[in-house]
C-alpha cells in the first residue's frame, strides 16, 4: 500500500508542475505584470524599468519561471502588487471561508446525490423517479448566478415583503451583531443551494444509471435468488460497485467546483478566495492571482491522489503493484 | 418510449462505458436486406425521442427570435439609447419584458444580446472541436511519448479551474469578442481530446486501416479520410453539449463584468446590473436569465438526444 501510495504520489508531480507551466506561461504571455504601475500617472518610464528590474522581469521567461518555482516551493509567495500584504497571508485568511462554502456543499451534494441516485434506481420509472430526471434536467441546466439571483429574489426580498423570514442575500455575517454559529448557517443556505444544485443533478443522474448498469448483473440475481433482502442487496452488493465510477467523476468535478465557488461567492458577497481572485484579477495584481491558482491547482492534484487512495480501499480488484 | 427516460448517464464518460457495457451483451442478430445508413437512423430514433424534438425546434425559435428579431420586432435605438423617460419600467404591453435603468428596452437588448451569447457559444464550440480533434486524433493515432505529452497536457488542464484562467485572460488581452471565443475555446477541448483519442486507439487496429496502409496510404489521410469519419458521431454529441457550457461560461463571466462590455449586451451582462436593482426592479433579472436557462435546457435535451440517436449500441 505505502508503495502504490509513493507511485501515485510520484505520478502526480509531473501533472502538478504542467499546471504550473501552463498557468505561468499563459498567464506572462498575455499580461504585461507591469500594467498595474504603468497606469498610474506618477510612475515614470524610468521607474517602470527600475521596477521591471526589481521584480526580474526584464530577465527570458523560462529564468522567470525557475525563479518563480523556487520561490513557490520555499513558501515565498511574494507580495500583491495592490495592498503590499504577503500574498501567502492573503490567501490564508480567505481560504477558510472558502472552505466552509464548499465543503459544506460537498457534503450535502454527496448525501443528497447518493439518497436520489439509489432511490431513483430502485424505483425505476416511478413517477419519483421522473420528477428527479426532470429535476436533474433543470438542474444541470440552469446558470448557477441567475439561480442565485432568483433565491435572492425569492427568499431575501418577496419573503421579506410578504413579512416571512426572509434568508441574508450577502456576506458571512450580518454587518451588526455578534457572529455566531447559527447566522453562519443562516447566511450559508443560499450560496450553498447554488452551489450544489448542478452537482447534484449530474451525480444522482450518474449514479443511477450506473446502479442500474450493475443491478442487471449475475450475481445480483444470484444474490436475490439466495433470498437475500433487497436493502442488504442493494447496499452491500451493488452500491458499492456503482460508487466507483462516481468517485472518478466527483474526483474530476473539483476545479468546477472551484470556479462554481468563485461565481457564488460573486453573487453572494461571500469573502472567499474566489472573490479575492476577482477583485485582484481586476487590477492585474500578479502574484495573487499566481499565487491563488497555483494553491488551487495543489488542492485539486491532492484531491485527485486521495480518490486514487481510497479507490484502492473500495476496489479490492485495482492491482496494487502493477 | 416514454418521455424523459433513459439509462444513459450525463458524462461522456459514461457514454464510453455504456457503450463497452453494452457490446458486451449479446445482442440478437437481426439481419436486414438494405439496412438504412447510421445517419438516417438516426434522424428516425432523433424524432421518436420526444422532448429532444421538442428541445430543437425550442432552439429553432430562439434562434429565429435572436437572428430575425431586428428584422421584424425590435429597433436598434431601442436596445441602444438610452431614453430617461422610460426607467426602470416593469413589463407593459409596449416593453414586454420591461425597461432597464437607463431607460432601453429589456427584450431588444435580449435580442441583440442573444446574437452575441449564441454566436460565442458556437464559435468557441468550434475552436474547442477542432483542437480537441486535432490533439485527440494525433495522440490516439501515433501514440508513445506523443500520446503521453498531450494526455498528461490534458489532464493538468483539466485540474485548472477553467473560470479563473478565462478571466484572467479576459482582463489581461481586453475583453473583446475574439479573446472571449478564443479564451473559452482553448479551455474547454480536454472532453473531446479524451473521446478521440479513445475512438482512435480502438479505430486504428481495425482492418480497414491495415488496409489503407498496405495501400500505401499517408497517414494524415489515414486519419482524417479513415479513421475521422468513423468517430465523428460521439463528437457531434460532446461539441453539441460543449454549446451549451460555452454559452453557460460566457454569461458567467461577462456577468462577473469581465466578459462583454457594456453597451453591447450579451444575456450575461444584462445581469450584472440587475443585482443592485434587485428590490426595485426585478425584472431585469428574470428575463435574460430565463433565456439562457431555456437556451441550455433545450440544447442539453438536444445533446441528450442525438447521444440516443447517434449510439448504434442503443436500440429502440
Amino acid at each position: 500500500m505505502a508503495r502504490y501510495i509513493l507511485r501515485r504520489l510520484l505520478i502526480s508531480m509531473p501533472v502538478l508542475l504542467a499546471i504550473t507551466v501552463i498557468t505561468f506561461f499563459l498567464l506572462r504571455a498575455s499580461g504585461d505584470p507591469m500594467a498595474v504601475y504603468a497606469s498610474n500617472p506618477s510612475v515614470t518610464a524610468e521607474d517602470l524599468l527600475r521596477l521591471e528590474k526589481t521584480y526580474g522581469f526584464d530577465r527570458p521567461l523560462y529564468v522567470q519561471y525557475l525563479y518563480w518555482l523556487r520561490n513557490i516551493v520555499t513558501g515565498d509567495w511574494g507580495q500583491s502588487f495592490l495592498t503590499h500584504q504577503d500574498v501567502f497571508d492573503m490567501i490564508l485568511e480567505r481560504l477558510p471561508n472558502t472552505l466552509i462554502l464548499m465543503g459544506t456543499a460537498f457534503i450535502l451534494t454527496l448525501i443528497i446525490s447518493i439518497s436520489l441516485g439509489l432511490y431513483t434506481a430502485t424505483h425505476q420509472y416511478s413517477i419519483g423517479d421522473y420528477l428527479v430526471t426532470a429535476f436533474s434536467f433543470f438542474g444541470y441546466s440552469m446558470p448557477a448566478f441567475w439561480f442565485g439571483l432568483m433565491l435572492i429574489i425569492i427568499f431575501a426580498v418577496k419573503f421579506k415583503e410578504f413579512g416571512l423570514p426572509a434568508l441574508p442575500a450577502a456576506g458571512m455575517f450580518p454587518i451588526r451583531g455578534e457572529p455566531s454559529f447559527i447566522e453562519l448557517i443562516r447566511h450559508l443556505i443560499l450560496p450553498v443551494t447554488v452551489l450544489s444544485l448542478a452537482s447534484i443533478a449530474r451525480y444522482s443522474r450518474y449514479l443511477r444509471s450506473s446502479l442500474l448498469e450493475v443491478l442487471n448483473q449475475d450475481y445480483i440475481r444470484t444474490a436475490k435468488a439466495k433470498g437475500l433482502a433487497t436493502r442488504i442487496v442493494v447496499w452491500k452488493h451493488a452500491f458499492k460497485n456503482a460508487i466507483i465510477p462516481l468517485i472518478t467523476l466527483v474526483m474530476l468535478d473539483i476545479p468546477f467546483l472551484f470556479s462554481g465557488a468563485l461565481i457564488t461567492e460573486q453573487v453572494f458577497a461571500w469573502p472567499g478566495m474566489g472573490r479575492m481572485y476577482w477583485e485582484h484579477a481586476v487590477w492585474i495584481d500578479y502574484p495573487v492571482l499566481m499565487g491563488i491558482l497555483v494553491l488551487i491547482s495543489i488542492m485539486v492534484v491532492a484531491c485527485n491522489l486521495i480518490a486514487d487512495i481510497s479507490y484502492a480501499f473500495v476496489d479490492p480488484r485495482i492491482r496494487l503493484d502493477s | 418510449m416514454p418521455l424523459l427516460t433513459r439509462e444513459s448517464g450525463w458524462t461522456v464518460e459514461a457514454m464510453a462505458m455504456k457503450q463497452v457495457s453494452a457490446s458486451d451483451r449479446a445482442q440478437p442478430l437481426v439481419v436486414e436486406r438494405n439496412p438504412p445508413g447510421l445517419w438516417r437512423l438516426a434522424g428516425q430514433r432523433f424524432l421518436r425521442h420526444r422532448a429532444g424534438v421538442i428541445a430543437a425546434i425550442s432552439l429553432l425559435f430562439v434562434i429565429g427570435l435572436v437572428v430575425l428579431g431586428p428584422v421584424f420586432l425590435v429597433t436598434r435605438d431601442a436596445a441602444f439609447r438610452p431614453d430617461p423617460l422610460i426607467i426602470n419600467e416593469p413589463p407593459t404591453w409596449e416593453h414586454w419584458f420591461g425597461t432597464d435603468q437607463v431607460g432601453r428596452d429589456i427584450f431588444a437588448r435580449i435580442i441583440y444580446g442573444g446574437q452575441i451569447s449564441l454566436a460565442i457559444g458556437l464559435l468557441s464550440m468550434i475552436v474547442s472541436t477542432a483542437v480537441g480533434t486535432v490533439l485527440g486524433s494525433v495522440s490516439g493515432y501515433f501514440g508513445g511519448i506523443t500520446d503521453t505529452i498531450i494526455m498528461r497536457l490534458t489532464d493538468a488542464m483539466l485540474s485548472i479551474p477553467g473560470v479563473f484562467l478565462i478571466i484572467a485572460l479576459a482582463v489581461f488581452l481586453g475583453s473583446t469578442i475574439q479573446t472571449i471565443i478564443l479564451a473559452i475555446g482553448l479551455l474547454n477541448w480536454m472532453g473531446i481530446t479524451r473521446i478521440i483519442r479513445a475512438l482512435f486507439l480502438s479505430l486504428k487496429e481495425r482492418e480497414f486501416v491495415l488496409a489503407a496502409r498496405c495501400l500505401g496510404v499517408q497517414n494524415v489521410r489515414i486519419m482524417w479520410g479513415h479513421i475521422l469519419p468513423n468517430a465523428i458521431a460521439p463528437v457531434v454529441v460532446a461539441a453539441t453539449l460543449i454549446v451549451g457550457e460555452a454559452i453557460l461560461i460566457e454569461t458567467a463571466i461577462s456577468y462577473l463584468g469581465l466578459g462583454i462590455q457594456p453597451p453591447t449586451p450579451s444575456w450575461g451582462n444584462m445581469l450584472r446590473n440587475a443585482q443592485d436593482l434587485i428590490w426595485s426592479a426585478p425584472w431585469l433579472a428574470i428575463f435574460p436569465g430565463t433565456m439562457i436557462f431555456i437556451t441550455i435546457l433545450c440544447i442539453n435535451f438536444m445533446g441528450d438526444a442525438l447521444r440516443d440517436a447517434l449510439d448504434p449500441h442503443m436500440r429502440l
